[in-house]
């Protein structure tokens, strides 16, 4: 199995980072993962996007495509990704922020709160873990224990301080998809 | 650390540079490379036995390899392909000099100042010298974060053991990618054997001398012969590639580096619909690993060549397989990065005898 994802948003919402614990976590457990960052002539404030792959066999482009997978944390990143994802795939939206639906039929949606969620929880730079504990709960892509074990270990050392309540962060999101299922 | 470890590409040249006893780094900076300067300067900087220096310019970086690998030190430059170009001087007079050094070049979109996007441009630049003179450079592409790391350890080796230049060619994407990499055990540099060239100081000896200036021909074509001698053995021992799902296939695609796992999703794809096809892909870009190719060409209906350049490895594809299977060439030159479907599509109207042309 090879699944395909795009974390999308504008600067300083944490979306390489959601990248990153993803591609991490997939390759605790012990699965080929690839983490692409978008770069390029890119300005603050501007959009920022990274690709992950997670599978069980040798992966060939790091690129997708047509992912099964899109989350779009602002309007602008809904907007651009709308049509790439795979018929039957999944978009996670970030309904604080974006209020309309993408335009198609054929996709599942997942909408969240998750800046009200972050901040019910005391927790407002966390919103990304959210996220990121609410695709996972819906997709299961990875283990929870993994992606708690990938925050410990990408926050470890200057970060140390954040990994509590990024954890409880993502595990608010799971608990998300469990009620609202 | 020889647990595994999730790393971007620059990234992990860096570390298995260092791991391999490279002690030395001088550079200029360029996108997309940016992060490997960076990680040599943070990791020499913790340690009191590396050098690193940005320098004012590519050049002048090429030309503090020449004198850090004159005394002996194992280094490494980097840029990325306009910088590459400033220094081919330079790496003439390293073949010249039979200096060993590791050049990196993680390849834009080109000519001129092109774009920072992936590309494979530079492969006549890498392969047919690219600097004046009767000289080649041995060029290593990598196609996984894992290979980076283990091809960084086999170009710092081989530089050493063939005194010559080595090239490691990436591009934009494999510099940013991160993937997992376990990475080799590091080397001590006190334990490599004793470079009885290097400029060390004559006190007690007599002096060497290391010269790129022969005004006398006949001492000249003399350097020019060892180095074909030098080259020879080096095709003999090194060329080495991938041969994968060739045994029984109709068809094979020719690619490295990124083009290389392009080409291999597209591969999967045509077999599920019963195109027989195969990947050939190149892990010494100079040598080229043409004998195996070759000898495969006579049973094979097509080979389509991939590259993301306006066709420039397909030229050595051609050269070795004589004729004895049609080639056709697809390239999306400019830093554009080809799907895999777009490219089982180009496998799909080969083999079902609809030549496709580049888009």
């Amino acid at each position: 199995m090879s699944l395909k994802i795009i974390f999308s948003g504008f600067g300083g919402q944490g979306v390489l980072m959601m990248g990153y614990v993803l591609a991490y976590a997939g390759m605790n457990e012990d699965k080929h993962v690839t983490f692409l960052p978008s770069y390029g002539a890119e300005v603050r404030g501007g959009t920022a996007n990274c690709t992950v792959v997670v599978s069980d066999e040798e992966i060939a482009s790091p690129i997708a495509s047509s992912p099964e997978f899109v989350v779009a944390m602002n309007y602008p990143s809904m907007v651009k990704y709308q049509n790439m994802v795979k018929s039957g795939g999944t978009m996670f939206l970030n309904s604080d922020l974006i209020t309309e639906a993408p335009s198609r039929e054929d996709i599942n949606l997942c909408k969240a709160p998750v800046n009200t969620l972050a901040h019910d929880m005391g927790a407002d730079r966390s919103l990304n873990m959210v996220m990121l504990g609410i695709v996972a709960a819906t997709t299961g892509m990875v283990s929870k224990e993994a992606l708690l074990q990938a925050i410990e270990k990408v926050l470890q050392g200057k970060k140390q301080s954040l990994i509590d309540m990024n954890q409880k962060a993502l595990e608010a999101g799971m608990k998300y998809v469990a009620d609202n299922q | 650390m020889s647990a595994k470890t999730l790393m971007r590409g620059t990234h992990v040249l860096g570390e298995a540079a260092i791991r391999s006893g490279c002690r030395a780094y001088f550079g200029y900076p360029i996108t997309p490379q940016n992060e490997l300067p960076e990680y040599m300067a943070s990791e020499f900087a913790k340690r009191s036995d590396g050098v690193f220096v940005q320098a004012e310019s590519e050049i002048a970086s090429i030309n503090m390899v020449i004198g850090a690998s004159a005394t002996g030190a194992r280094v490494m430059t980097s840029s990325s392909s306009p910088g590459v170009s400033l220094k081919q001087e330079g790496i003439s007079y390293l073949a010249a000099m039979e200096l060993p050094a590791v050049i990196v070049n993680m390849m834009r979109g080109g000519p001129g100042l092109g774009n920072i996007a992936p590309a494979q441009g530079d492969y006549f630049q890498a392969t047919r010298g690219g600097g004046h003179g009767d000289y080649r450079v041995i060029v290593l592409s990598p196609a996984y974060g894992q290979e980076i790391a283990d091809m960084t350890r086999q170009a710092v080796d081989q530089a050493d053991k063939y005194r010559t230049p080595v090239m490691i060619r990436g591009d934009g994407m494999m510099g940013q990618m991160m993937e997992p990499v376990v990475f080799p055990e590091p080397i001590d540099p006190a334990s490599l054997p004793v470079k009885e060239w290097a400029l060390t100081g004559a006190k007690d000896r007599p002096s060497r001398i290391i010269r790129s200036l022969w005004l006398d021909p006949p001492k000249e074509e003399e350097l020019n012969w060892r180095l074909m001698r030098k080259y020879e053995a080096i095709t003999e021992e090194i060329s080495d590639q991938e041969a994968y799902l060739c045994e029984d296939a109709d068809i094979v695609i020719v690619a490295y580096g990124t083009a290389a796992r392009i080409a291999k999703g597209a591969v999967h794809r045509v077999r599920s619909h019963g195109v027989k096809a195969g990947l050939y892909r190149p892990k010494t870009l100079w040598p080229f690993p043409g004998s195996l190719l070759a000898s495969m060409s006579r049973d094979l209906d097509n080979i389509v060549v991939f590259e993301m350049s306006a066709g420039q490895m397909v030229e050595d594809v051609r050269l070795s397989v004589e004729g004895k299977c049609p080639v056709t060439f697809y390239g999306r030159p400019g830093g554009v990065v080809s799907t895999p479907e777009e490219i089982s599509g180009v496998l799909t109207s080969v083999s079902a005898g609809k030549a496709k042309k580049s888009a």
